[in-house]
């Protein structure tokens, strides 16, 4: 970073707003989602039908099954089954 | 409040299962990460919260497979990128070839003006008396004088002159700095 000046130091503040904070919240929750995200994963890894539907419509077939659609939860979801 | 802990320390104490130090990593990221999204790749807000939790989804989940903790914020940067242009060529918001290569060299400067945008960020931290917290009300959040004036328990009628004080302080504390390239996270 070099030569400043106040116009470009006021436009690089302002194009780092902050995300919402449900959003940051959610993923600062992960790692308390952890324990559902492991007993569904599980349950994928156990139970193949499921694991199909899971991959089909990860947010379809949770709701089916009662759970709650928390994004966080979805995307943790999503990166542990794509990565299994 | 952010700690003084650099971006390795940080993921190390995530790695080690500090549930505190994630909540840190999350806050100490997320502008950058949701800046790309929206700003960079110009994602409707519905995508880019999806990428935003992916992301973070993501690096919560291969944080043990980043070979040098230092390097997360461009680890991060990577993947929100990569994800926003699998949300992007899934959509039907799907370019010409020519098109699109032209959308990624744009998004991509943007990419690095954020970069350096997030350097400044954490450069705001060292910024004297109530700086980091005016400038950043006033340009990242766009609250008024007022609004300022009363969190901050100032006078309104000030917030404009103490606003032109921290930017040129903020400029002289750049300048004066040996170089711009020390690691996020040292404050």
């Amino acid at each position: 970073m070099t030569a400043y000046d106040e116009e470009r130091l006021a436009k690089l503040i302002r194009s780092l707003p902050p995300a919402p904070a449900g959003w940051v919240r959610a993923a600062q929750e992960l790692p308390f989602a952890r324990r559902e995200i492991d007993e569904i994963v599980a349950r994928a890894e156990a139970d193949a039908a499921f694991r199909e539907r899971l991959i089909a419509d990860l947010e379809g077939a949770l709701a089916a099954e009662g759970y709650e659609r928390d994004r966080a939860v979805i995307a943790a979801l999503r990166a542990r089954l794509t990565s299994a | 409040m952010a700690s003084t802990l650099t971006d390795g320390q940080l993921v190390a104490r995530c790695r080690a299962g500090d549930e505190s130090a994630w909540h840190e990593l999350v806050e100490r990221f997320s502008r950058y990460v949701y800046a790309i999204a929206t700003q960079a790749f110009r994602l409707p807000e519905a995508d880019a919260e999806d990428v935003f939790q992916e992301v973070f989804a993501r690096a919560y989940q291969h944080l043990d497979k980043l070979r040098d903790d230092s390097a997360v914020r461009p680890w991060l940067a990577q993947l929100t990128r990569r994800l926003c242009i699998d949300r992007l060529r899934a959509s039907a918001r799907e370019r010409p070839a020519a098109e699109e290569e032209l959308f990624l060299t744009e998004a991509d400067d943007t990419v690095a003006m954020l970069d350096e945008a997030l350097t400044l960020h954490e450069a705001l931290a060292a910024a004297p008396g109530h700086c980091r917290e005016i400038l950043d009300r006033f340009f990242a959040r766009d609250e008024s004088y007022k609004t300022i004036g009363e969190a901050l328990d100032l006078p309104a009628g000030t917030i404009a002159s103490r606003i032109s004080r921290c930017l040129a302080r903020l400029r002289s504390f750049l300048e004066g700095r040996s170089d711009g390239s020390e690691p996020s996270g040292v404050r």
